[in-house]
This record gives structure tokens, sequence and C-alpha cells, in this order.
């Protein structure tokens, strides 16, 4: 894994529909300096910036980061871009991390965005491509199918994804940060919106957001402040399209699950980790989660869901920030999920604090959940 | 009648009236030709804007100091005139609005061209259109204008797009009414549509197959959402795993009632008249049940589900 590395400042934008008070680049400092302030660091603090965000159409900027390079005190200094579908604020945050455990940099700025109202994301997600062989659908369309599926195989209720709904709805109302954040959410107000994608309901997907994160990674010698060591990370991706692929529990999250719990020394995800974050855009993707990161049994997962276990209270809560489901800046979500386990663990996650955290895990995927990114942080030293 | 008796009466005093001004609003509309905006402290430190000869909370005399305030505020409260009187600032819909101009502490009414009552919030930030000619009038100011906050930037990309020798062979199968697969002879595995190389092992495949037009329904949405290419609302896109096949495809289910797809359902392509056809997957219009059972879920491989 390399040398030790630690996130020591994280910085969040209020998630909206619309930051109209902002550019992209107001956006991505704003962010950016909160993350500095939190470590105590300006600029020239930093030795390299790594920069995320989903695809280019989104905003309709070609190649961002060279614009926003200099937004962010990058000048004289490297600066790349990470791009993996929607687990890239996940990746951007390990691309950064490498940089430090490979003994390259000291300090580094990972700062992940998106400005979902400057265009449409199902717009630039289905540009209709000329000869497509199969039917192309937005990322509801894609993925209602693989969740009719995990019902079919698991066995769930119909009422599960509603009960992940309400939850993440809930953690929301507690995370200032957080876009959706809906006074009074209950069953029947997720019950009463329409489906859009059978089985998949209106409240039981994300938000579009604008937004930006921002993280400080630093070496061992270069720590300040309260830091998150990171005690695993990993990638994996598989294609799309792969004979006997299992959609439902793609292999390469399993096999990134595996990986970082390994690195991390977790031999009992749902004992041992205190809190995770992880990337569910659509509520039934909890369950589904729940059984590809081994907290659960196959066809288990969905009884941890309805018995409260993922609650902010249970014995194994996710998403206590309200999840990809109460904020989504595609290309900052990922980052988001790793932001908020590391400012869990350092006891300054706020009202949506899981008490004495001191392990948590952080998960993003994307594309037609082919890639995946996970780290674990913890408040002690690996 | 009555209505013979109805005469227009006009009451203008020839030349308007001559209303003097005093010092404070004096001072106000002297600025004002100058294109300066400003208001007067009260003894209180607050900043009348347009400033009164005395503070309205307490009625003592305001202060001498006079205060430069904006150009630009901030609309507060506002009323949307949809359709002007003749007197009006403007010939076109707009809002009469309590402006608090920056630096001031009470609000100024004056007309906001926002083009749309939509376009108008609390907190919008307005600044000063200024008449070409001014005379000290309340008037030299035209109206107040949103702030530039966005803009409409338009990209455009075109491109030559070919499909490539592998779904060239493809299309060319689906013109002749053909699903042409692809077997891999390390992995055993049949691709649709036809591949040159396994995704799995990476190995050219050299074997090209022809699998069926009937499949299977692993699984499936029911879209609510409106689609050009759909037939109604809702409809059924499906993963169809075709006989013969280890990858689905994903393909429209029609013939069929939306909420009568199953999973397992066996399904059909419906081609299009082979005069109709092109080089392209609209040759299949979509799927439909064929009728025979429906097929063990749990025994059949991939799925892609």
């Amino acid at each position: 894994m390399g040398n030790r590395c630690a996130v020591i400042g994280v910085g969040q934008t209020r998630y909206q529909t619309r930051r109209r008070d902002v550019s992209l680049a107001g956006l991505v400092r704003e962010a950016a300096l909160r993350a500095l302030e939190d470590a105590g660091l300006t600029f020239a603090d930093i030795d390299a910036v790594v920069i995320g965000k989903a695809p280019d159409l989104f905003e309709g900027v070609m190649m961002p980061e060279a614009y926003l390079a200099d937004a962010l005190g990058a000048a004289g200094k490297p600066v790349m871009r990470v791009h993996t579908a929607g687990s890239v604020g996940g990746s951007t945050a390990l691309v950064g991390a490498s940089l430090v455990q490979g003994g390259v940099h000291g300090r580094v700025l990972v700062v992940a965005f998106e400005k979902q109202s400057e265009s449409n994301a199902t717009w630039a997600l289905s540009t209709h491509l000329p000869f497509n062989a199969s039917l192309v659908v937005g990322a509801g369309g894609y993925f209602a199918p693989h969740i009719r599926e995990y019902m079919r195989r698991s066995g769930a209720p119909d009422h599960i994804g509603t009960l992940v709904a309400v939850k993440d709805r809930l953690n929301a109302l507690k995370n200032p940060y957080a876009h959706l954040r809906i006074p009074g959410i209950n069953r029947e107000m997720v019950e009463s919106t329409p489906m859009l994608w059978e089985p998949i309901r209106y409240l039981e997907t994300c938000p579009s957001s604008d937004g930006a994160c921002a993280i400080v990674l630093a070496a061992e010698d270069k720590v300040t402040g309260t830091p998150a060591w990171i005690h695993g990370t990993a990638m994996r991706s598989e294609p799309i399209m792969l004979a006997g692929r299992d959609v439902v529990s793609p292999r390469a999250g399993r096999d990134c699950a595996a990986d970082v719990y390994r690195q991390a020394g977790v031999t009992d995800p749902r004992r041992e980790i205190d809190v995770a974050e992880v990337y569910v855009p659509f509520s039934w993707y909890e369950p589904m989660w729940l059984e590809n990161l081994g907290f659960a049994a196959e066809g288990e997962g969905w009884k941890l869901t309805e018995a409260g276990c993922t609650a902010l209270d249970g014995d194994t809560p996710w998403n206590a920030s309200g999840g990809v489901l109460s904020s989504n800046p595609i290309g900052a979500s990922g980052l988001i999920r790793f932001a908020e386990a590391a400012l869990q663990v350092r006891g300054m996650a706020g009202e949506h604090q899981v008490e004495g955290a001191r392990l948590a895990l952080g998960h993003a995927y994307g594309g037609g959940a082919q890639f995946f990114a996970m780290w674990i942080v913890g408040s002690s030293k690996p | 009648m009555s209505e013979d008796l109805v005469a227009t009466h006009v009451l203008e005093f020839p030349g308007g009236y001559t209303r003097t001004t005093g010092p404070v609003i004096g001072r106000f509309l002297t600025e004002l030709r100058d294109r300066r905006l400003v208001g007067v402290r009260t003894a209180g430190g607050r900043v009348l804007v347009p400033p009164l000869e005395y503070d309205p909370d307490t009625g003592e005399p305001v202060t001498e100091e006079y205060v430069e305030v904006g150009p630009a505020g901030t609309v507060q409260a506002w009323a949307w005139v949809g359709s002007p009187r003749p007197g009006h600032p403007l010939d076109r819909p707009f809002a009469w609005a309590m402006i608090k101009l920056d630096g001031a502490d009470t609000a100024l009414v004056h007309a906001v061209d926002a083009g749309s009552p939509k376009a108008l919030r609390p907190g919008l930030r307005v600044r000063p259109r200024w008449r070409a000619a001014t005379a000290g009038h309340i008037t030299d100011i035209e109206c107040f204008l949103p702030e530039v906050a966005s803009l409409v930037a338009p990209v455009r990309a075109e491109y030559r797009v070919t499909p490539g020798r592998a779904l060239t062979r493809f299309l060319e199968g689906v013109r002749d009414g053909r699903f042409v697969g692809a077997r891999c002879a390390e992995c055993a595995a049949v691709y649709v549509p036809y591949r040159e190389s396994c995704p799995a092992c990476g190995s050219v495949v050299e074997e090209e197959v022809e699998v069926a037009d009937t499949g299977t329904v692993t699984t499936f949405a029911i879209n609510n959402l409106p689609d050009p290419r759909a037939p109604e609302v809702p409809f059924v896109s499906a993963y169809v795993l075709l006989d013969g096949a280890d990858t689905p495809m994903i393909a429209l289910i029609g013939g069929v009632p939306a909420h009568e797809v199953r999973q397992g359902m066996r399904v059909r392509a419906v081609w299009v008249p082979p005069e109709e056809r092109t080089l392209s997957m609209t040759n299949v219009k979509w799927f439909e049940p064929t009728g025979e059972p429906d097929a063990d879920l749990d025994e059949s491989s991939g799925g892609g589900a």
C-alpha cells in the first residue's frame, strides 16, 4: 500500500439544483478553500492537484482541468484529471492518495465537481450515436432491470426501496450540505410519487445537483490538524458486455471490496466497519451493495435494511450524510462518499456523526456498474 | 339616454406643477442628474434612499451627510405589471420593485425590466439603466436591469461516424433478417452483436455464428417517460437473451401490455418488411411474445441481469 497517507482537510459546497451565484471556477474554489482551511493550509502548501468530474458534455467545457488549474492554485504544479464515469470522485481520491503513498508528493489537493444545471445529464448520457446495436436508455432505464432481477432473486418485498429512500432523506435533514432536505419525509410520501422506470419511483432516485467537494491528502510527516488515516484503497473495473456477467452483484465490486478489506485487515465488514458511505443513486442499490460488499449474505441484504440496521442508529449505519439519494453533483458524488467517511473517523460529521466511529468505508461505482473505487479510513494509523 | 351624457374632462395644470424639492430631495435629484445615487444619513446612522428631510422613525432632522449608494441593489419585493399603461415607464411587461441599493437602509421603488416574472426573486441583483439625457428626475433612471449572472454558450460538435467492421457485419445481418454473433474459441462464449475480439480474454474472434431471432426476457423496466423510439407510454425496455447467445441486448418489447411482460417471457423479433430495411437496428420493430411457456431464469446462464 506504500507510505502512510491521511485526509487532513475536507471542504464541501452546499449541494443544490442550481448554483446561480458562482462560476465553475468559483464553485471548485469554494470547496478547495474550505478543505485548505480545515487543514490549516493555503494553496502554497500543496504539491499537486488532482481534479475529477464526469463527462465534459455535462457542462460543455472541454478539458475543464486545464481551465481550472490556476483557480485551484496549480500554477507551476502538476495537475491531472481523472474520469471513471460515476465512480470518478472515488477514483480521483485514490489517484491523489497514490501520489502520496508512492512518495511522489507530500500534500495533494483533490477536487471533484459537477454543475449539472449547465445542461441535462440524461441528454449528455444519451447522445444517440448512429449505428447502435442496443436500445440506449438513460441511467434509470439502465439500472431498473437490474433492480427487478435483484428483487426476483432475493424475494425482497416491494417496500424495501421505499425504506432506503426515507432513511437517507432523514439523514440528509442532519447534513447542512445536503441537497434534498424534505421535512416530514415518510413512506407515504415516497409511495405517492410516480413510477419513472418501474420498479423505480421518483423519490427513489437521486437529484441533479450542482456542487463540489475537496480533500487535502498528506504524507505522515506533513500531517496537520485531525487526520483520517487511509487503511486501504482499491479500484476495479469490468467490461459492460461480458458473457456470464452478474450485473446484480458485479464481480468487480466483490473483488474491489475483498482487496480493500484485505489491506485494512477487515474480515467481517458489518461488525468492523463503523459507518459506510456507499454510492446508492437508486434506493434499491442499498440492499444490492450490502450483499456485493459482504455486509450480508447473498439474498439477505434487504433484511438488514428492513430491520433498520443501516439507519443512523442501526448497528451498521450506511450513508449517514444522506448519500447520493440526497445530493448528486455526479462527478463529486464519489468524493463526497470518501470525504464523509473521513469526516466520520475524524469525529467531524456534526449532527450526522456516528458516535465513536473509528473505521469507515467510502465507496463509489460508475458506468454500467463497471467501475468501482473504495477506501477504508480510520482514526488511528494503519 | 344617460349614455349620451358622457364627456372626457382633462384636468392638467398647464406646463405642469413647479414643485420645490427642498435641499435634501434637491441634492438627491442633482446627484441623479450626474448619474450618481445618494442617500442621507439620519442621526441614528441609517441611510435613507430616497432621502427625506427628517427621520421617519423619530421626526428628527436628518444629518447633512450624504452617502453615495448603489448603483447596484437588491430586489426585496415586487409586483408584476402584465399590461403596462401609457404612464408607465416601460411599454412592455415589467415589475414594480422595492430595491435596496447597496449601502442604503431603505428601499427605493422603481421599475425592473426582467422579461418575465420567473426572472424575479427576492435577492435578485439589479443595476440602473440610465437615460441618454438626464434632467434631475427619478425617470433619469429608465428602469433597473438584472445583473448578468449567466450566459448561453452554444456548443456544437459534428462528427463523421462509421460503425467499424464488426458492427457493420452485424448490421448487414440485421438487414438480412439475421442476428450475427461471434464465438470466442478460448471462452466458448457467443457475443451478440458480432465483435472481433473477446472482452473476457482478449482473443481475436474468428468464428461467426448466427443466433436465433427468438429469445428470453431476462429482466426489464417499464418506462413511464416518453421516448421518441417507443410507440407509447408506458413502454418496456428489456434485456433479451437470444437463443444461442451468451450476452443480452436491450430492446423494446411490443405486442403485449407493459404490465403483462414477465421475466422469463419468450419473445421473437418483429422484423420490418424486407423492402424497408436498412443497415440499422430499426429493422427490428420490437420483440413480441411467442406464446411459449416462460423459460426458467435460474437455469439460463448469462442473462445480463
